[in-house]
């Protein structure tokens, strides 16, 4: 009986033991650790992302350049599915059945990592695929579909300026920590520009599942969700119509074209040929491997990232900086013997009458004109040296906006070159160049790079009598006003006065009467009154770069433009006609008939055989 | 003859009340379980609850009947309720339809199903209360003995066949009855030490459970002869230096020339000792050791068998579930899934608890059988810690209430009873509750009175109450 006391002791200790053991865990699990909460939550309740509309884009008239179209992604919980009828998944979004199979080895293969997960089957299908899925979607229970806006253009213009929309990958989302994975991030042009506008804020809604995923409920009907706030729509500065009416005409031709409206900076058009087709910016990552082999690097910015020798329009600035110094006036005249030649160095030039004064010397392009006037700006006495000269000119050519970056809104500018005594001083040594040495500048070849955005600009800043605001290509969005700094004037050194006299020459070379040698009439348009300047520039690949920048009208100008056509030839046979039916297209809305014949010709041209980058380039023959 | 007028005042109404308690709070939770916002109501006969509410009002009449009973009738009838409900797990084999892998379910006419497993239990303890209450019944005698094991080893073997590890365990409670009745307490022990080497093996290596061994053998045999301390000190310092033999042999130089596993080198060790040990014992004509030389013996048979048992003597999905539960594998998709969710539902309960029906685990089926085996996690997160305490607390009662009843029956045979009601509780308590909040391996038991189930609310309403009725009969 003792024993049998003994031993009931033993058991209600074993049993006190038993239970304090669950009690004990109970108290850990309940509330000590608190993994145990997050997880419930994390379990129970499903935050679906609800993904805002991105902003649209609207030119300056308010065209939408950008919009949107409703897609839906199917997603699928791999986990669940059972054997489905494949052949009609596929017939209904019109997949291929080897990617269906190829997607779900993928998911077998990663089984572990997507556990009861949800994960994107196929993404961007249309409204009219969603409608069939939906009618069958009984049919294949571990499927559903969520609305995603995807971009949608409706004028086929500036596949290169907007930029395009894609998938945020890995690297992006290291760098951009407020970024989530499956979120959608603008890339290039405009789309990076305004990013932080066009964005929105995502949302979420609150769903209560099931452990096999479904949903079974909205959370407190919706109390605590959080709806997508839309992007800003962001307007533009540019003109569809004539960014549209540029790439046309830029058709099958290497190079850019840059429209400013001088009194305000703001881009018209900005093309860069050839260019990303709008039809493929909604599944860029689609056709990324074709673009990305083009020889003709569509995905290359030509108007802000292409440096390249601006050719004669630069001998608009060498007449400035030469009026401002004093070392020419508009009545100074220099001799042209078919060129310039001095201590055996010779610049030639085409034949035209000689001697010329300064608005003659700009209306036919003369190049022995502008190494007098340049080797008399480095030779000025008041400097003391060519060194000293050339610093001062460098400082009146930056004043232009050249050799640095404008500051434009837009991605990926560069800034160019202009060479100082110091980077003659490291080619020849301290002093060991003279002004003959670095002759070419003048008629703006040799180690110049810039931009055809610069060139515009100059265009622009000629336009404005000497000042120019920065080229900007977001006029505004939502509330917001525009940056102030492009509302700030930038004075070249050069004094107003002086411009008048450039501006003279270039109006005689779009519009002196035939026979004066002018180099742009072909340029020239009833009633505009296009003042304008060609360029050819040299470089060692192929043919000339053909280069124009002019605006108009002469008063009160509303338009400046610099084309750039790279290894067309002559400036006055490709870039003149591009930027003059731009201009008028712009000024008058339409082509003048007797000027029909030089749109067409300028519509059907193809240059591209002239690049050598192109497969079929024929190198120019280079005897005569 | 049966209970009536002042008796009903004898009975154990704070047991009763406890049974009230858990039956109501059961039925509330199922309802809990299975609900969502299209329930059918609480009382709806097509959900569980509805169910369940019937199966507590016939379990009311059954219980009134039962305590009306004569003790007697219960002693005359438990030879033919034990050969019957042998005979129904034999039907179960042959006719049985199979849930979850397991034959245990008898289908009967009417649609109703029954657990022939659930109904052995109520027999099983009359019948050892019969046995075990004839006069002059000694366990320790080993013909009586044989007779008890045999009245167990027949259902046990019969639910092995099915089979239904659950209701194995709960037999093996029965270990507890028959500890208090006599049953040498060595047997508990070296079962407990038993189970304890298979887990350390396990989870650790072989290595760990020798030395353990060696160690606690070493300990018990110092304490319980006069060996004298400095011997004692040899003894620790020399298991001390043996637990570093894998970092020994971890060194490469080392493990390259010997090539041979941390165990093996530990037996090399030990042997001479033990041969010395015998040798010593023998000569000096002492008694008592060879248990010690026998228990080393058999450990180092277990350490040595416990691959090939838990490789091919257990199923994969019990392999699973302990390696689970020994945290040595961590698949919270798989074999984990099932505990993982139960402790995030227990877990996420807090103190107070979401509130009755506000819970969000255990609605959505995010774990599985959340009415039947798994209904403490609804408890643990709608109720939180308060509530899981208290539902432990009036299980504590009950048991402890049976216990107390038992210790002062006259009758032995009513104790053994009793102390098998309290066991089977016990161990379905244990079992049940430690499986959802990860403490024990995931075995398919229901809570008493709380799972949704009638075989089970019916088997335990019989095993109280018969034990209430032998409890009235304390007063005559």
């Amino acid at each position: 009986m003792n024993d049998g006391k003994h031993r009931y002791q033993y058991l209600i200790i074993g049993l006190a033991v038993a239970f304090l053991l669950l009690a004990a865990q109970l108290f850990r699990l309940q509330l000590l650790d608190n993994s145990f909460k997050i997880s419930a939550e994390n379990n129970a309740l499903l935050y679906q992302t609800r993904h805002p509309a991105r902003g649209l884009i609207l030119d300056r008239n308010g065209k939408i350049l950008v919009g949107n179209k409703n897609t839906y992604d199917i997603l699928v919980t791999p986990r669940y599915v059972k054997p489905f009828d494949t052949l009609e998944l596929c017939r209904i979004l019109d997949l291929d059945p080897q990617y269906v199979r190829d997607k779900f080895s993928e998911y077998r293969m990663y089984r572990t990592r997507i556990g009861y997960r949800t994960v994107t089957f196929v993404s961007q299908i249309s409204q009219e695929q969603y409608s069939r899925f939906i009618e069958v979607a009984h049919k294949f229970p571990e499927f559903r579909g969520v609305p995603r806006t995807t971009r949608m253009y409706p004028y086929n213009a500036g596949g290169n300026l907007l930029g395009y929309v894609t998938e945020v990958d890995r690297d992006f989302l290291d760098r951009h920590p407020d970024y989530a994975a499956g979120d959608y991030t603008g890339r290039t042009g405009l789309e990076e520009t305004c990013e932080p506008m066009l964005r929105g804020e995502k949302g979420y809604s609150i769903y209560l599942r099931d452990a096999s995923n479904r949903i079974q409920s909205s959370y407190r009907n919706g109390e605590f969700d959080k709806p997508a706030v839309p992007g800003q729509d962001v307007v533009s500065t540019i003109d569809a119509e004539l960014q549209n009416y540029g790439e046309e005409l830029m058709r099958n031709k290497v190079g850019s074209v840059i429209a400013i409206e001088p009194s305000t900076g703001e881009i018209l058009s900005m093309i860069s040929s050839p260019g990303i087709d709008v039809s493929v910016l909604g599944e860029i990552n689609k056709y990324y491997k074709e673009i990305a082999a083009d020889p003709f690097t569509p995905m290359f910015n030509r108007a802000v990232m292409s440096p390249q020798p601006p050719g004669s329009v630069f001998k608009l600035v060498n007449g400035l900086i030469g009026l401002q110094e004093g070392v020419v006036s508009t009545d100074t005249r220099f001799p042209c013997r078919d060129g310039f030649h001095a201590r055996g160095i010779s610049v030639g030039c085409h034949s035209h009458k000689s001697p010329v004064d300064f608005t003659e010397a700009i209306m036919v392009s003369c190049n022995s004109y502008f190494c007098y006037l340049f080797r008399d700006i480095l030779e000025n006495p008041v400097y003391g040296s060519e060194a000293a000269a050339m610093d001062r000119w460098a400082e009146y050519v930056r004043s232009f906006g050249f050799g640095t970056r404008l500051g434009s809104d837009f991605p990926s500018e560069i800034a160019g070159f202009v060479p100082t005594s110091a980077t003659y001083d490291r080619v020849y040594g301290k002093g060991g160049w003279k002004a003959l040495s670095v002759i070419s500048l003048s008629i703006g070849q040799g180690e110049l790079g810039c931009t055809p955005l610069h060139l515009a600009n100059l265009a622009a800043t000629i336009a404005n009598r000497g000042w120019y605001r920065i080229p900007h290509i977001v006029r505004g969005h939502g509330s917001d006003t525009l940056d102030r700094r492009f509302s700030e004037k930038h004075y070249t050194l050069v004094d107003t006065a002086h411009f008048e006299k450039v501006i003279e020459g270039m109006y005689m070379a779009v519009n002196a009467p035939a026979g004066e040698g002018a180099t742009a009439r072909v340029a020239a348009v009833k009633g505009l009154d296009i003042c304008g300047k060609t360029g050819t520039a040299e470089n060692p690949h192929g043919d000339e770069h053909a280069v124009f920048v002019c605006f108009a009208p002469r008063e009160n100008p509303r338009i400046a433009i610099a084309v750039y056509i790279e290894n067309a030839g002559f400036g006055a046979t490709w870039a003149a006609p591009v930027a003059s039916l731009m201009v008028e297209k712009y000024l008058n809305g339409e082509i003048a008939s007797n000027r029909r014949w030089l749109e067409q010709r300028m519509l059907d041209a193809n240059l591209l055989h002239k690049v050598p980058a192109s497969p079929d380039y024929v190198p120019p023959k280079k005897d005569d | 003859m049966s209970p009536a007028g002042k008796t009903y005042k004898k009975l154990d109404w704070i047991l009763i009340g406890c049974y009230v308690l858990l039956a109501v709070f059961g039925w509330l939770n199922i309802y809990a379980s299975t609900w969502s916002e299209e329930a059918e109501g609480i009382f709806s006969l097509a959900s569980r609850s509805g169910n369940q509410l019937l199966w507590i009002g016939a379990a009311a009449v059954v219980a009134v009947i039962v305590l009306f009973l004569n003790t007697r009738f219960y002693k005359t009838v438990s030879w033919p309720l034990y050969i019957l409900s042998a005979v129904l797990l034999v039907a179960v084999l042959i006719f049985g339809h199979e849930v979850n892998g397991s034959k245990s379910w008898l289908g009967l006419p009417g649609g109703i199903a029954v657990q022939p497993s659930e109904f052995s239990k109520i027999a099983t303890a009359l019948c050892l209360s019969r046995v075990m209450g004839t006069y002059g019944f000694n366990l320790t005698r080993t013909a009586d003995f044989l007779k008890v094991a045999a009245i167990i080893i027949v259902p046990v073997g019969l639910i092995a066949l099915e089979p239904d590890i659950g209701t194995i365990l709960v037999y093996c409670s029965l270990a507890f009855m028959l500890y208090r009745e006599g049953l040498p307490g060595r047997i508990l022990g070296f079962t407990g030490y038993a189970v304890l080497l298979f887990l350390v093996t396990l989870k650790f290596s072989p290595f760990v459970s020798i030395l353990m061994t060696v160690g606690t053998i070493g300990i018990i045999r110092t304490l319980t002869s006069r060996t004298p301390v400095r011997v004692f000190l040899i003894y620790a310092a020399f298991i001390a230096a043996a637990a570093f033999i894998p970092r020994l042999l971890s060194v490469e130089a080392v493990a390259r020339v010997t090539g041979m596993a941390a165990e093996y080198w530990l037996l090399i060790i030990i042997a001479p000792f033990l041969i010395w040990f015998i040798v010593h014992n023998v000569r000096n004509k002492m008694k008592g050791w060879g248990i010690y030389v026998l228990s080393l013996v058999l450990s180092l048979v277990l350490v040595f068998s416990v691959d090939f048992i838990f490789h091919n003597v257990l199923q994969p999905h019990h392999r699973d579930r302990i390696e689970n539960l020994l945290g040595i594998s961590q698949d919270l998709m798989g074999a984990g899934y099932n505990v993982n969710q139960s402790k995030i539902a227990i877990g996420s309960g807090g103190l107070t608890g979401k509130g009755f029906l506000e819970g969000t685990q255990t609605k959505f089926n995010f774990v599985p059988e959340q009415s039947t085996d798994f209904i403490f996690c609804t408890i643990g997160e709608e109720w939180g810690f308060i509530g899981s305490i208290t539902v432990l607390a009036l299980y504590l009662i009950i048991i402890m209430r049976i216990v107390t009843s038992a210790e002062k029956q006259k009758d032995k045979g009513a104790r053994v009873y009793s102390y098998c009601v309290a066991s089977i509780i016990f161990m379905h308590v244990f079992v049940n509750v430690g499986m959802t909040i990860g403490i024990m391996p995931v075995v398919g038991i229901p809570l008493p009175l709380i799972s949704y189930g009638g075989s089970s609310f019916l088997t335990f309403t019989i095993l109280l109450f018969i034990h209430l009725r032998f409890d009235l009969e304390r007063w005559k």
